[in-house]
């Protein structure tokens, strides 16, 4: 296993290119925070990509950042923040899961594995906020995509294609977003005491009134913890007063601030109590089945909602076939985020596709690397052609 | 265009009899006065009628006819209410035209997940007048959404006043039924929020067409905001107007809307609808805020307070809700209002970051000399997107010329400045060869690769958006020696 940490374009196309003339594969990492999601490959080179890091323009009122898919999210976070804006998708740190300390993922990894937490319910994914791209596909061949600007429909949206492609397609060298204002004035409504189910119904109420809610999850009650729905609001201080009486004349609740409320959204940024260890699960579903899922699953460990209902965190040790099947059933997928080497080797970690969409999928994917260079077999081999 | 193929032109009425067997009775069109209509779309400068028209009423007759069209080597426009404003609808001589229009259904709503689920012909308005009772809408709102499809809304990704706050059409559509050129009907992502696999739902939104066909969309809907008001607001200078616009978003407000117009076009807007806009201002803001009461009073306070610091001579809020209908109704019309202060006029949409503004409209001023040709600018202000009116005379030989050529340099321009040919029109047959203003070859060839992806024949739609016709085959060879491009280095946004 070689490491190959180019940090220019020309030294990562020749690198891609050579790999591809050789047969070798090249398994993209940037700061390696979830180099144990998918299969071990153990014999795959590393292309490192923390070479290309750095603010390469940002100028706050235009809303647009362009940094090196390198950089740590960290860094970008705190210049966001001094200067009131954030990205609004809510990335977070997935090291904590592993138990890691954060700091180690960058934009790249972030984009790479399409993360988004609790405000992508309501200010879109990672997918709404990549506005283009630089990099060097399979081919060995740098190229352009997107742009600089917010609104643009020039060609084919390929920044859509690159978010949560986990590096099958592009190694990404320079990344365009959209980031938003900081909201000057939050707040979080708890409603304790309600079963997964009833939550399900009173956050599809909050999110159909005109409240806004920014963010919706559910902690389920454990041992001396009653289980809590949260419903976020955000903004200036009228509106969100205003917007808190919306929502106290439908469920009344207890209106927590500042740290109180925080400290729910950060058990979702960190997935506690989800432990460092044991199989876990990312189930994305339509809301209405995720209380009959998690139900026909009975997890014995916890688990959080989030994405109000729309998101289930799971530890789950079961037959991952029956997850995938109760998954499917309710209208969703299902991510095997964490789990030993040996689980990981034989179940793929994302949700194998139907028939015809795995061979279209396959296609694209041999459009940007018809040598293989970056299917490492840790996404699954990719079907044969034809 | 691609040269017509004769010989397919020549097995028309094979083709004609085929299509009936798969849909009978009035759905296949062969008559050439009843061809007309469907010769072009909203870009009425190119005009085409094409060979044959089908109208299919369900998926499975639309894959059937792709599949006998792919086994039979024909070509496929396909089009939904013909709105385009870029020729993305612009028929063949020798292509089947697959028109989307019967396929006219609202199949399901669902509130307690805010979703609509619809057939691609219905038209945008509709989705909105199918859950308005219950307090629901759905955002994205361009101009012709009275008369455009959602099925059309997906293939150009369409945009609207209110995309500012709410987001393009590709966000928030949640998925989509999917037939391709090869007849094989495919489900795209679904109604949870993030896809299975590779995110090709966001590929297909903005394809223009030419990846394959629409046949089920699922929407986001949003409950309707409790109120809107707008403000209305004058500057002496574009500078002034453009600072108004920066400070509005630095300070964390998002508007539901906010326009721009400058001088000659807020004169013909007001000639034709008048609603009191101020005559004697270089720029005037339309900015609208909306949320509940409280939210409105605020931000409209807070927004009237930037103006003033930023020079405003005019500020006018709206007080009750005909007042904001009145404010918009003049930038609404601007379009009709332009036609009718000139025999004719050539809409552009680049989109440039928003801090270029003053500099832009200084530029195309002198273009606007340099050509003789005026020119009205009507700006979606908060996102960057110049819709300037090039206004000429299609009876003065020379002109509609001139009036391209002007587009032309205005679209390089907005490239050059650090932005992009479209904002929301597509690329179509109109901007298709100004491409590799904004692209290399390479990087064209890797969004071509997608296409060959979906439709390795480039048999749907061909002719759109992509400046040369690669084969699959040329383009699926390695052209880089070592990966070493001449400089790889050099940036090219």
């Amino acid at each position: 296993m070689t490491v190959f940490g180019p940090d220019t374009t020309g030294d990562l196309v020749a690198v891609v290119a050579d790999a591809g003339a050789a047969g070798r594969r090249l398994d993209l990492r940037g700061g390696g925070s979830k180099r144990a999601v998918g299969a071990p490959v153990p014999d795959a080179d590393i292309l490192d990509m923390t070479g290309f890091s750095g603010v390469v323009d940002y100028d706050p009122a235009e809303l647009v950042l362009t940094v090196g898919a390198g950089t740590p999210l960290a860094q970008i976070e705190t210049l966001l923040a001094e200067n009131g804006q954030m990205l609004a998708f809510d990335p977070f740190d997935h090291g904590p899961i592993w138990g890691a300390a954060v700091g180690a993922a960058t934009i790249g990894g972030i984009i790479a594995a399409g993360v988004g937490g609790s405000r992508r319910l309501s200010a879109g994914g990672v997918r709404d906020h990549l506005l283009g791209f630089t990099g060097g596909s399979g081919r060995g061949e740098f190229f352009v995509a997107g742009a600089k600007v917010v609104k643009n429909v020039t060609g084919y949206d390929l920044s859509k294609l690159v978010c949560g492609s986990w590096g099958r397609l592009v190694a990404l060298c320079e990344v365009t977003l959209k980031v938003m204002p900081c909201p000057q004035f939050v707040l979080t409504l708890a409603l304790p005491g309600q079963s997964l189910e009833a939550a399900v119904a009173s956050m599809s109420a909050a999110l159909g009134s005109q409240a806004g809610v920014a963010a919706a999850a559910y902690l389920p009650g454990a041992e001396r913890a009653e289980a809590i729905t949260a419903l976020r609001l955000e903004g200036f201080e009228p509106s969100v007063r205003a917007r808190l009486a919306i929502l106290q004349k439908l469920f009344g609740g207890e209106v927590l601030r500042d740290a109180a409320g925080g400290a729910i959204w950060e058990r979702l940024r960190t997935l506690s109590p989800s432990g460092e260890t044991g199989a876990l699960w990312r189930i994305s579903i339509p809301a209405k089945g995720c209380a009959g899922l998690v139900a026909a699953l009975k997890p014995r460990g916890p688990y959080l909602v989030d994405w109000a209902g729309g998101l289930v965190w799971l530890n789950y040790e079961g037959p991952p076939d029956a997850l995938r099947q109760a998954a499917e059933a309710a209208g969703g997928h299902a991510l095997l985020l964490r789990a030993g080497e040996a689980t990981r080797a034989v179940v793929p970690a994302l949700h194998p596709q139907p028939q015809p969409l795995a061979l279209l999928e396959a296609r694209v994917r041999r459009a940007f690397d018809p040598a293989g260079v970056f299917e490492t077999g840790r996404f699954g081999r990719i079907p044969p052609a034809n | 265009m691609p040269a017509p193929d004769l010989a397919v032109i020549a097995r028309r009425g094979d083709i004609a009899r085929a299509l009936r067997a798969i849909v009978p009775g009035e759905g296949v069109i062969d008559d050439p006065d009843a061809l007309r209509p469907y010769e072009s779309d909203g870009l009425t400068a190119y005009r085409q009628p094409p060979m044959l028209v089908v109208l299919p009423q369900t998926t499975e007759q639309v894959a059937r006819i792709l599949a006998w069209c792919h086994a039979q080597g024909v070509k496929v426009v396909p089009r939904g209410s013909g709105t385009s404003l870029s020729g993305g609808a612009l028929p063949l001589a020798d292509a089947v035209l697959l028109g989307l229009s019967r396929l006219n259904r609202v199949l399901e709503v669902d509130y307690d997940e805010r979703i609509v689920v619809a057939q691609p012909g219905v038209t945008n308005l509709a989705i909105t007048r199918a859950v308005e009772e219950r307090g629901f809408y759905y955002a994205p709102d361009p101009s012709s959404q009275i008369a455009c499809s959602i099925g059309g809304n997906v293939a150009e990704n369409s945009g609207g006043v209110h995309c500012l706050k709410y987001g393009l059409t590709t966000n928030n559509v949640l998925g989509v039924e999917f037939v391709t050129m090869a007849g094989e009907v495919l489900r795209i992502g679904g109604r949870s929020l993030d896809p299975a696999g590779l995110d090709l739902l966001g590929v297909i939104v903005g394809s223009e067409g030419l990846l394959g066909v629409v046949t089920e969309v699922t929407l986001r809907i949003l409950p309707a905001p409790e109120m809107a008001r707008a403000l209305l607001i004058g500057f002496a200078t574009v500078e002034g107007a453009g600072q108004c616009v920066a400070e509005v978003i630095a300070a964390g407000i998002i508007p539901a809307g906010m326009e721009m117009m400058d001088r000659p076009a807020i004169h013909a807007a007001e000639a034709f609808v008048q609603v009191g806009y101020p005559l004697d201002v270089e720029a005037l803001l339309i900015v609208e805020l909306d949320g509940p009461e409280a939210e409105c009073d605020h931000l409209i306070g807070a927004v009237e307070a930037i103006a003033r610091a930023n020079g405003a001579v005019s500020v006018r809020a709206s007080q009750d809700e005909a007042q904001r209908v009145a404010f918009w109704a003049g930038r609404k019309a601007a379009f009709p209002a332009v036609g009718c202060i000139s025999p004719d006029y050539y809409c552009m949409d680049g989109t440039i970051p928003r801090r270029r503004l003053p500099e832009v409209l200084e530029r195309m001023a002198a273009l606007s000399a340099q050509y003789g040709l005026g020119v009205a600018n009507v700006f979606h202000a908060g996102d960057g997107n110049l819709h300037p009116l090039i206004l000429y005379d299609a009876n003065q030989p020379g002109q509609l010329e001139r009036a391209e050529a002007f587009g032309s340099d205005i679209l390089r321009l907005c490239v050059e400045v650090g932005g992009v040919l479209t904002g929301e029109h597509g690329v179509g047959v109109e901007k298709r060869d100004l491409m590799p203003v904004m692209y290399t070859e390479v990087d064209l060839a890797h969004q071509q690769r997608v296409k060959c992806a979906f439709d390795p024949l480039l048999l749907l739609n061909p002719g759109k958006v992509f400046p040369t016709l690669h084969r699959c085959a040329e383009l699926g060879r390695m052209h880089v020696h070592h990966g070493r491009l001449p400089f790889p280095g050099l940036p090219r946004f």
